[in-house]
């Protein structure tokens, strides 16, 4: 190791949105050769715009890069990967059907006359993932793959360009504990190797252990750099935040009543046969938060899906409360006092051009007091408009505000507030505090405990970790679309273990499997 | 109904067939390549009508054919260009600049023939050239399998090869892994530095040569003249047999014959004096059964796996 050399900086950038949203404001980061340097700053900080800027994929308002000390020019991905610099991003950029050869190839293609030179393509493919220890089956194709090997190969995508700099979007925000140990593992690798990475999370543990220096944002400004070692948890979090947060869930013990919502033998299978959901049973009841864990796309959205009527199911029953849901209407399962904070918020959780107070009345609309002989009765509609903002703390400049102009956390409040106020006995709560930030979440956890305190049923389902053990009254963990374990006190549960489940690594016996049904 | 087995079973059918399905498939083999891309070409019938009279234009003008294939190539090609700026420079819906390029087909190629021949109907005043026929060494004179597959169009057996020759170019070149990736996720693709719209252009314009070919063979094939309308919905029906066939090139090359199948029936059909309209009708039932059968069989299989 030399003495530190600069391998990139940014100076006074700031980006303006066309929608007027100041997500940088005169930000300076500066990165060095050889490093794990941290980004950190809450959900909607600014760090993903900020990292695109670097990337080509949007253009600074204002400011300059530099690389090893020259201002260079980024206009799109391809000049960003010329100077050297990868990006990992938040939500994969892979191409489902095509193989991972295919996928690392693409736009560099080694080709032997017109055609695309197969061996060699592999060969490369091969010697960069043994070299770095980032092993996936070449011939696999993506959609098959787990969330954690696309995620390496994402990682080799960037590598076989020849990138210097990699820089990865909160990577650990859908792997497991195992995974994400993996994971560092592997970059570490790299850094030894005499890459430069920039790792953006907001978990603080995670940065402490893996990352030399940190950058902090709040509110797209910089907060302040660090030496990872120099600093406490404490410190970072109250940068990061302005505030002391409390993120843990106060909670008295639960006290679970009669059954809400039972599933028996539930089998789901996708367009072409294979299954999501296999042989499912379980018993959500009265007064308890119930819990599904299991990293994503292992039968969770399908399992929402068939309990809240969008979806469908091959065989096995579904009862809520008492009522048989088989051929009924999302409608009529609804007025069977079922609500549902939806995974999608801007696809299934709102009608994005509509007002806010037009969404929350969307599945009130058949009331008799906003619709008297098929006519929209505006003042009542307006009143509750208001009441709702008011009560749920939705920030925004009046009801009648198109809701796609409001942020992330706040949609989320108006979901909740559309979903909460029509005095429902079975929330389904899908990832109900995903991308919301931090004051949000304490709110819409609260109002959860809130719901299950009065009686009711939270059916949790969210691939945050912290989330779903400091809910969750009992929880099940799906892998592969099985249930892997089921455990009547989420309380006594370490992440650890979960992870293990979550990896189909272990797996209950039946009978342990079976409490989950309560009979 | 023995009448119509003993038309369908005999050699004139089967020669019939393929020289009705050949303009389907390369038309339908152009849309798989645009399909790949992400663009959905509704232009296609349009495209074809336009190949069609400049294919015959060119070869009065130019005195040969290779002129007539230059021209008609050149035509849509011109004609692609255009929906393609449309559609992915000005960003305006496919729909319209299909419909756009479809109406604009239909009216120029009827003015032009105009001013060219003083006729509004045919061409067949003026003197253009075909495309040749061949008739294959050994296989002519195999009995009849040498008369169903010798002696077709040029176009027929050109039309066998680009089969291969799209194949080749979707699943063994860097074009065609590009073509693939920008049609599934474009912002996949783009983030490793594939510039989208210029990889759908390069799309749209093979699709237009391919359809431009497919116009071509109508009027300087099929018949030796250009009439107006004559594509005739084969635009369409490409179309459709590219999505039957999942824009896989095999695939869509048997819903093409398909379609193809149900078109030949219907000119015997025409003989045994069944009204037209319900001939016509024919491909078209013909795709809503395949369909339904395709769904169904799916359901089964489906329910088959999961017991
Ligand atoms: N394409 C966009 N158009 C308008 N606003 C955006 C866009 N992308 C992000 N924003 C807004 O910019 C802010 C910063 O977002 P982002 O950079 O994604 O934050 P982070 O990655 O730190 O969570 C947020 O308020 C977000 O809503
Ligand atoms: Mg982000």
């Amino acid at each position: 190791m030399t003495e530190t050399q600069e391998a990139l900086r940014l100076e006074g950038i700031t980006k303006v949105y066309p929608n007027g949203v100041i997500a940088n404001k005169d930000i300076n980061f500066s990165v060095n050769v050889g490093e794990i340097h941290a980004l950190s700053g809450e959900n909607g900080a600014g760090k993903t715009t900020l990292m695109k800027i670097l990337f080509g994929e949007e253009k600074p308002t204002a400011g300059e890069i530099f690389i090893d000390g020259d201002k260079v020019n980024i206009q799109n991905p391809s000049d960003a990967i010329r100077l050297g610099i990868g990006l990992v991003h938040q939500h994969f950029m892979l191409v489902p059907s095509l193989t991972v050869t295919e996928n690392l190839i693409l736009g560099i293609e080694p080709v032997k006359g017109l055609r695309i030179d197969e061996r060699k393509a592999r060969d490369q493919v091969s010697e960069i993932s043994k070299k770095y220890h980032l092993i996936v089956d070449p011939d696999a194709k993506i959609q098959d793959l787990t969330v954690g090997q696309k995620q390496k190969v994402e990682i080799l995508k960037t590598l076989l360009r020849g990138v210097r700099i990699l820089i990865l979007d909160e990577p650990t925000a859908v792997l497991t504990p195992q995974e994400t140990k993996e994971l560092f593992y592997e970059l570490k690798l790299l850094r030894s190797a005499g890459y430069t990475i920039i790792f953006i999370s907001h978990k603080l543990n995670e940065v402490k252990e893996l990352c030399d220096r940190i950058t902090i944002i709040r509110h797209g400004q910089t907060m302040g750099v660090f030496d990872v070692s120099s600093v406490s948890e404490e410190e970072i979090s109250r940068l990061m935040v302005g505030r002391a947060v409390k993120l843990k869930v106060e909670k008295e013990a639960a006290n679970p009543g009669a059954a809400a919502i039972r599933v028996r033998g539930l089998t789901i299978l996708d367009d072409s046969g294979k299954p999501k959901v296999k042989n499912v049973s379980f018993t959500a009841r009265r007064g308890e938060i119930f819990g599904v864990a299991g990293v994503e796309g292992n039968g969770q959205s399908q399992l929402t899906d068939a309990i809240t009527g969008l979806g469908g199911y091959q065989s096995g029953s579904i009862e809520i409360n008492g009522l048989n849901i088989s051929g009924k209407s999302v409608r009529e399962i609804r007025e069977h006092k079922l609500s549902h904070i939806p995974e999608d918020r801007m696809k299934t959780g709102i009608a994005p051009r509509l007002s806010i107070e037009n969404n929350v009345i969307a599945d009130k609309i058949f009331r008799k007091d906003f619709n008297r002989f098929g006519f929209l009765n505006l003042s009542k509609i307006a009143a509750y408009g208001l009441e709702m903002v008011n009560r749920f703390r939705v920030s925004c400049k009046s009801a009648q505000v198109h809701i796609n102009s409001l942020s992330g956390g706040n949609i989320q409040k108006v979901v909740l507030a559309r979903e909460l106020s029509s005095d429902p006995d079975v929330i389904i709560a899908n990832q109900p505090t995903r991308g919301v930030d931090v004051g949000a979440t304490e709110f819409i956890r609260q109002e959860l405990v809130g719901m299950r305190n009065q009686g009711k049923t939270v059916f949790l389902i969210s691939s945050d970790l912290g989330e779903i053990l400091g809910l969750s009254d009992s929880l099940i963990v799906l892998y592969e679309g099985e249930i892997t374990a089921y455990f009547p006190d989420a309380s006594s549960v370490t992440e650890e273990e979960l992870g293990r489940y979550m990896l189909g690594v272990e797996k209950q016996s039946d009978a342990e499997i079976r409490r989950a049904v309560h009979e | 109904m023995p009448a119509i087995f003993s038309y369908i079973f005999s050699v004139d059918f089967f020669f019939m067939w393929i020289r009705v399905a050949t303009p389907i498939i390369l038309v339908a083999l152009g849309a798989v390549v645009c399909e790949r891309s992400g663009v959905v070409n509704l232009g296609l019938e349009g495209t074809m009508l336009i190949a069609a009279l400049f294919g015959v234009l060119g070869s009065y003008f130019g005195k040969g054919l290779l002129p007539g294939f230059l021209l008609g190539i050149a035509s849509a090609l011109v004609v692609s260009l255009l929906f393609a700026f449309f559609h992915l420079v000005l960003k305006a819906n496919n729909v319209l600049c299909g419909t756009a390029i479809n109406t604009l087909a239909a009216g120029l190629t009827v003015f032009v023939l105009q001013m060219v021949t003083g006729e509004k109907g045919t061409s067949a005043s003026i003197k253009s050239y075909s495309y040749p026929e061949v008739n294959i060494p050994i296989l002519k004179d195999i009995p009849i399998l040498g008369e169903i597959l010798s002696g077709h169009n040029l176009l027929t057996y050109l039309a066998i090869v680009l089969l291969f020759v799209v194949m080749f170019l979707l699943f063994k070149t860097p074009l065609g892994l590009r073509i693939r990736a920008v049609g599934e996720n474009p912002h996949a693709a783009e983030s490793v530095g594939i510039p989208v719209v210029r990889i759908r252009f390069i799309a749209i314009s093979i699709c237009g040569a391919l359809a431009g070919l497919g116009g071509m063979y109508l009027s300087m094939a099929y018949l030796p003249i250009f009439a107006r309308d004559m594509t005739a919905g084969r635009g369409f029906i490409s179309l459709a047999a590219c999505a039957m066939g999942r824009a896989n090139p095999i695939g869509v090359f048997v819903s093409a014959l398909v379609f193809a199948f149900f078109d030949g029936l219907s000119n015997i059909l025409q003989v045994l004096r069944i009204p037209a309209e319900f001939v016509q009708m024919m491909p078209y039932a013909a795709t809503i059964l395949g369909l339904t059968i395709y769904s169904i069989h799916r359901a089964h299989s489906l329910q088959r796996k999961h017991s």
